[in-house]
């Protein structure tokens, strides 16, 4: 099935939710309002016809000029070998968004990563802990404006204390 | 001194009433089993675990903030890094998405040398997966075995292209050097000495009583399961999916060639435990084989690269592409904004989501078949952090 005809289901059974659907882009991907992205993923994962069992990738993008926080799913369906890109924006200055744990346990530690490194919260998530940076670390190191610390519990991170 | 008089008392206890304090218990980050650098906190009562909670991070290289500095050309030698053990496929699926975003066709001689560099490298990554697993189980001799016909491989690759571990082999546009003369008749030498070896690994150890009760019964995923928590490649095939990237959702010139998907059927024990992770990957190496010789009956002559600027500057927008990894299915992830850095680049690697996996099934294992169970989900730390 192909990204219009998935949005064209989506919207006749959630209406407004569902947002726009880009088909003119090489990988088509359908934008959902940050509300309703549970309701989607569910809707995307149980509808026979779709049968979107598969969370192949979550991951986080910081278009920090638009002032935006974007999550992008990448799902896949095991039963008729289809893909589809769903895309949801945040605001930057409040980054919140419902976890879909409940609909695929694999966003476990792909939400925990964007929490992580994008900075992304994702609420009614069960375990929301830092993945790969220190649990005392500050800031989320893949956003745009992010400057690296002069150091980290007394260690230099500059490059010239290595050489010296 | 004699020790004839000394008696000792061996008791058998069962779990019957026996219940004790839960111990929290520490593995890693310095553990020889673990594969690299990671670690697992442990909830056990006596030898049971309650679970394996994994710590990751420890080899987090921030490579994914690095492609955002130095272009795309110039990050190509880092993509070696996200996984050693495997690292054409990272070059493979870094150099696919560039070319996806910038529109740009491989040559024909360009896609079967990456075909061939890609297969051999599976053959030694899933070598190695499977050396170190029957060497956490506790047997050393296989181990030596499968280096030995490993080291032949890494003399192949390097010969391509010079290095035996991190290869930056592959540019985007097609690869950085034709095959070496000789290399197609080495390769065929190769092949013919090693399948008979795959054999010989198999009388060592498949067919070990030993070996097959540590590993049968052990930790099984279902299939539901394993796609609930997006686990890929062996892993999946394991839980006897019949999914392969390279037949499903085909990519360079794999279509063209003949190959089977070995799938796990539970031929000692339950369908996906870990002696069908195992089983697979030894399958798969036959399947390699068969490929690297096709490719290299069919290769045809010609360019290994298309001209691509040296300052690429991809239009804007977004790709992902899919490579079957030897740790099965990566994704690479990757965002234009039309300047020559990539703006934002996200690795989605099959170690990642097998990691993720490990608390839910470790419960209520043994102890010593924790070992067992992220050996057999060939899991490679570095690829889990990145």
């Amino acid at each position: 099935m192909d990204a219009a005809a998935i949005h064209g289901l989506l919207q006749a059974r959630l209406g407004a939710a569902a947002g726009e659907c880009r088909t003119t882009a090489k990988q088509p991907w359908i934008a959902v309002n940050p509300g309703a992205i549970v309701d989607v993923c569910r809707f995307l994962r149980d509808e026979p016809e779709l049968g979107f069992d598969c969370l192949s990738n979550q991951t986080g993008v910081d278009y920090a000029s638009e002032g935006l926080l974007q999550v992008v799913y990448h799902l896949y369906s095991y039963v008729h070998r289809h893909a589809i890109v769903v895309k949801v924006d945040v605001p930057r200055d409040a980054p919140e968004l419902p976890s879909v744990v409940g609909v695929w346990p694999a966003a476990d530690w792909l939400e925990r990563e964007i929490y992580d490194l994008i900075g992304v919260t994702f609420a009614g998530h069960p375990d929301l802990r830092r993945l790969l940076m220190p649990e005392d670390w500050v800031g989320h190191p893949l956003r745009k404006d992010f400057v690296e610390p002069e150091s980290y519990h007394g260690i230099s991170t500059r490059r010239e204390s290595l050489l010296r | 001194m004699s020790l004839a008089g000394y008696e000792v008392e061996v008791q058998r206890q069962g779990a019957e009433g026996l219940e004790t304090e839960e111990m929290t218990l520490n593995m890693g980050p310095q553990h020889p089993s673990t594969h690299g650098v990671l670690r697992f906190v442990i909830k056990a009562d006596g030898e049971v675990m309650r679970e394996a909670i994994p710590d990751v991070g420890y080899l987090h290289r921030s490579i994914e903030k690095i492609s955002e500095k130095v272009g795309y050309h110039g990050f190509m030698p880092y993509t070696d890094r996200v996984d050693y053990v495997a690292a054409m496929f990272c070059n493979q699926g870094w150099a696919m998405v560039c070319e996806q975003l910038a529109g740009i066709a491989v040559p024909v001689r360009g896609e079967y040398c990456r075909v061939i560099a890609a297969e051999l490298n599976r053959i030694s990554s899933h070598l190695l997966s499977v050396a170190t697993m029957i060497l956490d189980i506790g047997a050393i001799t296989p181990f030596f075995h499968a280096f030995r016909e490993r080291e032949k491989i890494n003399d192949l690759l390097e010969e391509m292209c010079g290095a035996r571990l991190t290869y930056n082999y592959m540019r985007i546009g097609g690869v950085a050097w034709d095959l070496p003369p000789g290399f197609a008749e080495r390769t065929l030498e190769f092949l013919d000495y090693f399948e008979p070896c795959i054999d010989e690994l198999d009388d060592l150890v498949t067919v070990n009583k030993i070996y097959v009760e540590r590993l049968a019964n052990v930790a099984p995923a279902s299939r539901d399961l394993a796609i609930a928590y997006n686990l890929v490649g062996p892993n999946l095939r394991a839980t006897g999916l019949k999914y392969d990237v390279r037949r499903d959702v085909p990519y360079s010139i794999y279509p063209e060639l003949e190959f089977d998907v070995p799938v796990g059927r539970g031929e000692v024990g339950t369908v996906g435990d870990c002696f069908d992770r195992y089983i697979v990957r030894m399958r798969e190496m036959r399947e390699s084989c068969r490929i690297v010789r096709q490719c290299l009956a069919k290769i045809p002559p010609g360019p290994v690269i298309a001209r691509v600027p040296r300052k690429l500057k991809p239009p804007a927008g977004d790709a992902y592409v899919r490579v079957e990894s030897a740790r099965g299915d990566m994704g690479w992830y990757c965002v234009s904004d039309g300047s020559e850095f990539p703006y934002r680049t996200h690795i989605r690697t099959g170690s990642f989501a097998a990691m993720g996996i490990v608390d839910r099934l470790s419960r209520g294992l043994m102890l010593a078949d924790l070992v067992a169970l992220i050996s057999s989900l060939d899991i490679v730390a570095p690829e889990v952090d990145r």
